[in-house]
C-alpha cells in the first residue's frame, strides 16, 4: 500500500481504503432471480465500499433461511458465521466480545427473527450489541416453500396454506419497545434509500435494526400482498429523504424540527446523515413519535420508511463491560492466568 | 457406656429458609478445624421458605465420609418433620429438639435432650427481636458443642470465617451459642456415647464446594467469556465467577480481561459461548440437565462447526424438572451423544473438588486443542456441598491454545490454508479468529455441509470424509483427556468402575467388602470419555466388573457395553438413583447382590448379611460395629422413605 491513501475519484476503481469494489464482493447468489435479498446484498457491498470500511473489520452473521444464506454473497474477506434458526443474535453477541473494535452485520429474515428467534431478537436489542441487524422481510418462509411468517398480514392467502388468521408482528415496533437504539425501515425496491440507511446504520454505535421489505418473487408476490413489489411501490411512505456524507463535513444536530426542515443527524463516528423531513416535525429521537407514526402507518396500511428512531447516547455492549483496550482474543497467558501467589492466598483462605 | 469418638453422623432437621445453614456450616467447619475428617450434605427442598430440610454431617476418624444413611444424632427444629426425625434416630442415639415443639416423645431407647431455644434467645437483651429466629439456630450449636465437646475457639474461628471477620454478627451469634452451651452444661446430663476429640487429619487441607472449585479452576484456565442462565444446582458456578473474577482478572485501571453475561435462556447461553469460542475466547457456560436439553441444538453446531467451548453440567436428578435439588449422574449418555445426526462428545468426570479445579483449567486446553465442546459433568453433591480436599494445585502446564493462525502465519503460508484441512493427520485443522487483519485469514463458518476450505458442499464424499475426520479427532482426544485413577488391592480379581462424586462411597464399600466379606476389589475411577487404554486393560484383567453409578439405567454400563462388547458379559451394573448422595451401603449391597464366587455364594442381600455377621464376629470389633450400623441403617432408611 502506498503511504498516502488514494484520493476519492483519483481512480474510479478504488476507495479511500485502497480497495476496489471486488474486495467487497462475495460468492454468486443461489437465491431466486429477482429476489429482493440480492439487491440488499448489493447495497451492503456499495455501502461498505463507499464508507471505506475494511472487510476485515466486519464480521457477518446469520441464522437460517433464504436471507440467512446471503452473507456468503457479499464480503468474502470478512469472517462469517451462518448459525442456527433464530439464534444469530447470541452467536453475534458472544463473538463481538472477542474483539470490541469489530462491527457486526447480521442478516436475518422475518421467520428467523419474528418467530423462532423473537426472544433472542428482543434481547440483542436491549443489550445494544454493536451491529447492524438487517431483517429481509418478505412475510413468508421461502426456503421451506411458502408458509406464513409472523409478519404476514391477516387475510393473506397462500397456496397450500389457506388464509392467514393472525395479525402481523411489526418488527420495528418490537425493536422500539425492546429499547433498540437505531430503527429504520426500507424497501428493497428502493435501493438508494436502502444504501443510505445502511450507511447510517453502519455509522451507529450499538444495535441498528433495518427492517427491509424484500418481496419473495416465488412464494409471496401477489400484487395485493403487503410484501409484494407492487404493493410496496404504491404504499411506500418515506419519512424523509436521506443521504450520507463522508465524515469530513462536520454538521451539528439541532434539537427541534420544523415542518419541511432539513434535519442533520450526527452519527457516532462523526459522519452525518441529512434527513429531509416530509412529515410534520418528525423527530427520530422521540420514542413517542416513533411509536405514533408506526401505529398510524399500520392503521392506514402505509409502508413507512426511513429512520424511525435513533438514540446515539447509549454505550454499546462491550463498552458496558469495561474491557481492556487490547481485543480479548489477543490476550496472552500472562494476561489470562493469575499468578501462583493468588492461588496460595485462595487456598489459605479455604483452610481457615 | 463406651464412648464413640469421631465416628458418627449429625442430622439437623429445620424449616427451609430459617437461616440454619450458618449454624450447620459452623458445626461442620468446627469439626474440620479440629482435625477430624468430615463431610456435610445439605438435603434441601426445591423451595425458598417453608418446606422441611435436613443437613447431615458425618465425622469419621478413618476418613470414611461418604453420605451415611443412619442417624446417630438428630437435632429437630421443625414441627413438620418432628415425628419423622424422632423415628429416624438409631437405637442408642441422641435426639435434641426445640422444646416449643409440643409433640409426643415416643422413644425410650435414645437420649432425649429438650432445648429451651426461644427462652434462651428472649432472655438475651443483646439480640434484636428480628434476629431471634436466625440466632436461635446458634443455640442448638451451643448445646451440641457442650454435649459432644466441640472446641469453642474453633467455633469462633468458624464463625469468623463465615462472617468474613465482621465483628457484629460474629459477636451476636457467638453470644447466643455460648448461652446454649452454658444452659446445656447446667441442665443436661450426657446420656449418649458420641464425642469429638481433636485429631490432625485435616492439617493442610482446604474445605470448599465443587462449584467454587470449578469457577476458580476456569479462572486459572484463563476463562474470558461466560454466558449463563440461573439453574439449580449450577447457579453458584457463575456466582463464584462473579465473586472471584474481579479479584483475579480485573486490572488496576478497572479494565476487565473477561465478560460474564447472564442471558435470557440456555439457548442464548450456549449460543453466546459458541460465538465467543469461535472468535477466539476461552468460553464456557454452566448449567444442569434441563438447561443441557435446551442447549442440544447448539451443542451439535459446536461439534460440527468445531468450536471449542466448555459446558459445565452440575447434574441433578430426573427427566423433565425432576428433583431440582437432588443429585444424580443421569446426564452421561445424553451428554456423550448429544445432538441429532452422528455426534460424540468429550466428557470430563471430576471426582472431587480438587479435580473440579484441575478440570476447570484443563477443559479449555482440551476444548481448544481438539476444537470441540468439552462437557464437564459434576453433580449437585459435589457442586453444592462442602468437601475437604488437598489444596488446589497451580496448573503445571502452560495454556494450550491449540492450532491457531495469526497474520504472520497466514503470510508465511501465502494464504494457502483450509480451516478443515487435516494437515497433521490428527483430524484437527487450523483456525483463525475474527479481527485477523490478513485479507486471506477469514473463512465462513456454518452448520451446513462444508468442505476442507469451509465452502458449502452437499457432495456425498465430502460429507463422509468430514464426518470421518471428526471421528478421528475423538481418537486424537484420547491422548489429551485425564486418564483413570486405579486403586488396587492385592489378590483382587473383581473390579469396580465408578466415576464422579461416588468415590468416597466406593472406598468405604471396598473396605467393608474386604473386611466383612473377604471380597477384594480393584477400583478404576474413570475421569473422561472417550475411554483411554487404561480402561481397556482394566476390563481385560478382571473377571467380573461392577459399574457403580447414580442413575436408574446404568448409563456408564450402557456406554461400556457398546464400546467393549467383547467384555460385556463381565459387566454388572450397580446403578441407583434416588437423588441422595452415594453411600457405601448401596454400593456394597449392590455389589453383594450381583457378586459371583465359588467360595461365597450370595443369592440375596439379606442372607449375605447373616453369613457376613458370622464372619464379622471372627474379625475385628470395628468391622462388627460398622456392620451393625449398616444393618440398622437399612431399617432407618426404610422408615425414612415411607
Amino acid at each position: 500500500m502506498t503511504e498516502t491513501l488514494p484520493m476519492a475519484g483519483a481512480t474510479a476503481n478504488v476507495n479511500f481504503a485502497g480497495l476496489s469494489k471486488n474486495d467487497y464482493r462475495g460468492a454468486p447468489s443461489t437465491l431466486c432471480q429477482g429476489c429482493g435479498h440480492n439487491s440488499i446484498s448489493n447495497q451492503i457491498i456499495g455501502a461498505l465500499y463507499e464508507m471505506n470500511i475494511v472487510p476485515e473489520n466486519v464480521v457477518k452473521f446469520s441464522g437460517i433461511g433464504c436471507s440467512s444464506k446471503s452473507p456468503t454473497y457479499f464480503l468474502n474477506r470478512s469472517f462469517g458465521f451462518n448459525s442456527l434458526h433464530g439464534r444469530m443474535p447470541s452467536i453475534a453477541t458472544g463473538a463481538l466480545f472477542a474483539d470490541h473494535t469489530l462491527k457486526g452485520i447480521g442478516v436475518s429474515g422475518d421467520g428467523d427473527s419474528a418467530s423462532i428467534g423473537m426472544g433472542q431478537f428482543k434481547h440483542v436489542m436491549r443489550r445494544n450489541v454493536n451491529m447492524v441487524y438487517i431483517i429481509e422481510n418478505n412475510g413468508v418462509y421461502g426456503l421451506t416453500k411458502g408458509q406464513f411468517s409472523a409478519t404476514a398480514e391477516r387475510g393473506l392467502e397462500l397456496k397450500k396454506q389457506g388464509k392467514n388468521l393472525y395479525l402481523p408482528v411489526d418488527i420495528c415496533m418490537e425493536a422500539l419497545v425492546s429499547n433498540a437504539t437505531f430503527i429504520a425501515r426500507s424497501f428493497a425496491g428502493n435501493p438508494k434509500q436502502v444504501k443510505e440507511l445502511l450507511k447510517t446504520a453502519l455509522a451507529h454505535n450499538g444495535i441498528a435494526v433495518l427492517d427491509i421489505i424484500s418481496p419473495c418473487v416465488t412464494f409471496n408476490n401477489q400484487d395485493n400482498a403487503y410484501h409484494s413489489y407492487a404493493w410496496g411501490k404504491d404504499h411506500e411512505q418515506p419519512l424523509h429523504e436521506i443521504s450520507y456524507i463522508a465524515p469530513r463535513n462536520e454538521i451539528i444536530l439541532e434539537k427541534e424540527m420544523e415542518e419541511g426542515e432539513i434535519r442533520e443527524v450526527a452519527m457516532h463516528d462523526g459522519s452525518v446523515v441529512i434527513l429531509k423531513n416530509l412529515e410534520k416535525g418528525y423527530d427520530p429521537s422521540n420514542r413517542f413519535e416513533a411509536l405514533r407514526v408506526m401505529e398510524e402507518a399500520q392503521q392506514n396500511d402505509w409502508l413507512i420508511t426511513g429512520l424511525l428512531y435513533l438514540d446515539d447516547t447509549k454505550p454499546n455492549l462491550t463498552e458496558m463491560y469495561d474491557l481492556v483496550d487490547t481485543p480479548l482474543n489477543r490476550l496472552t497467558e500472562a494476561d489470562l492466568r493469575p499468578g501462583r501467589a493468588s492461588l496460595d492466598k485462595i487456598n489459605a483462605s479455604m483452610m481457615l | 457406656m463406651n464412648k464413640i469418638i469421631n465416628d458418627f453422623s449429625i442430622t439437623v432437621g429445620t424449616v427451609n429458609g430459617s437461616g440454619s445453614s450458618t449454624a450447620n456450616n459452623t458445626i461442620m467447619r468446627t469439626i474440620f478445624k479440629m482435625g477430624i475428617p468430615v463431610s456435610g450434605k445439605n438435603l434441601f427442598p426445591s423451595n425458598i421458605q417453608g418446606l422441611p430440610t435436613w443437613y447431615t454431617i458425618r465425622a469419621n476418624k478413618d476418613g470414611f465420609i461418604a453420605h451415611h444413611e443412619h442417624r446417630d444424632i438428630v437435632i429437630a427444629m421443625n414441627p413438620a418433620s418432628f415425628a419423622r426425625d424422632l423415628a429416624s434416630v438409631i437405637p442408642g442415639g441422641a435426639f435434641f429438639y426445640a422444646d416449643d415443639i409440643k409433640q409426643p416423645i415416643t422413644r425410650t431407647d435414645i437420649a432425649i435432650y429438650p432445648m429451651p431455644i426461644k427462652t434462651i434467645v428472649r432472655s438475651d437483651p443483646n439480640i434484636p427481636t428480628n434476629f431471634r429466629d436466625l440466632v436461635g439456630n446458634m443455640v442448638y450449636v451451643g448445646v451440641l458443642a457442650q454435649m459432644i465437646n466441640l472446641d469453642m475457639d474453633k467455633i469462633l474461628s468458624a464463625l469468623t470465617f463465615h462472617f468474613k471477620g465482621k465483628q457484629k454478627p460474629i459477636d451476636m451469634n457467638f453470644t447466643a451459642l455460648k448461652a446454649g452451651a452454658e444452659w446445656a452444661k447446667a441442665n443436661l446430663e450426657k446420656k449418649d456415647p458420641f464425642y469429638v476429640e481433636p485429631m490432625n487429619k485435616t492439617d493442610g487441607m482446604i474445605m470448599t464446594d465443587g462449584n467454587t472449585a470449578a469457577a476458580l479452576g476456569t479462572i486459572f484456565g484463563g476463562v474470558q467469556f461466560v454466558g449463563w442462565y440461573p439453574i439449580t444446582p449450577a447457579t453458584s458456578v457463575a456466582e463464584e465467577l462473579n465473586e472471584y473474577l474481579p479479584q483475579l482478572r480485573t486490572r488496576e485501571d478497572g479494565k476487565n480481561t473477561y465478560a460474564v453475561v447472564q442471558v435470557e435462556d440456555e439457548l442464548a447461553a450456549l449460543g453466546m459461548t459458541i460465538g465467543a469460542g469461535w472468535a477466539g475466547l476461552r468460553a464456557m457456560t454452566s448449567t444442569s440437565g434441563p438447561g443441557l436439553s435446551l442447549m442440544t441444538e447448539f451443542a451439535g453446531l459446536a461439534y460440527y462447526a468445531e468450536v471449542p467451548v466448555v459446558i459445565w453440567d452440575v447434574q441433578r436428578i430426573g427427566p423433565s424438572t425432576g428433583l431440582p435439588t437432588r443429585t444424580s449422574q443421569g446426564d452421561l449418555t445424553f451428554a456423550y451423544f448429544i445432538g441429532h445426526g452422528d455426534s460424540q462428545s468429550i466428557i470430563l468426570l471430576p471426582g472431587d473438588v480438587y479435580e473440579c479445579f484441575e478440570f476447570g483449567w484443563k477443559s479449555f486446553d482440551i476444548a481448544e486443542r481438539i476444537q470441540t465442546p468439552v462437557f464437564v459433568l459434576s453433580d449437585l453433591d459435589m457442586g453444592m456441598n462442602q468437601w475437604i480436599s488437598k489444596p488446589f494445585q497451580y496448573p503445571d502446564t502452560p495454556l494450550d491454545r491449540g492450532k491457531v493462525l495469526f497474520e504472520k502465519d497466514i503470510e508465511e503460508l501465502k494464504g494457502n490454508w483450509g480451516r478443515y484441512l487435516d494437515k497433521d493427520g490428527d483430524g484437527i485443522g487450523y483456525r483463525t479468529f475474527p479481527g485477523n487483519k490478513h485479507p486471506l485469514s477469514s473463512y465462513f463458518t456454518r452448520g451446513t455441509g462444508h468442505d476442507e476450505y469451509a465452502k458449502y458442499s452437499e457432495e456425498a464424499s465430502v460429507y463422509m470424509e468430514n464426518m470421518d475426520r471428526l471421528k478421528k479427532k475423538q481418537e486424537t482426544a484420547k491422548q489429551y483427556v485425564p486418564t483413570p485413577v486405579l486403586h488396587t488391592m492385592k489378590g483382587a480379581t473383581a473390579g469396580i468402575i465408578a466415576y464422579g462424586s461416588t468415590e468416597a462411597a466406593v472406598f468405604e464399600a471396598q473396605h467393608q467388602l474386604n473386611t466383612e466379606h473377604g471380597i477384594k476389589t480393584d477400583f478404576l475411577r474413570i475421569r473422561a470419555l472417550p475411554f483411554t487404554k487404561e480402561v481397556d486393560a482394566f476390563l481385560a484383567k478382571h473377571d467380573q466388573i461392577f459399574i457403580v453409578e447414580m442413575n436408574r439405567d446404568g448409563q456408564m454400563n450402557q456406554i461400556l457395553k457398546t464400546e467393549y462388547a467383547q467384555f460385556a458379559s463381565k459387566f454388572k451394573s450397580v446403578a441407583f438413583g434416588d437423588g441422595l448422595p452415594a453411600s457405601a451401603k448401596w454400593v456394597r449391597e449392590g455389589i453383594l447382590t450381583k457378586y459371583e464366587s465359588k467360595k461365597v455364594v450370595v443369592k440375596k442381600a439379606a442372607p449375605a448379611k447373616k453369613s457376613a455377621v458370622k464372619k464379622a464376629v471372627a474379625q475385628k470389633t470395628s468391622a462388627k460395629k460398622t456392620l451393625k450400623k449398616a444393618v440398622t441403617g437399612k431399617m432407618v432408611k426404610k422408615a425414612n422413605r415411607k
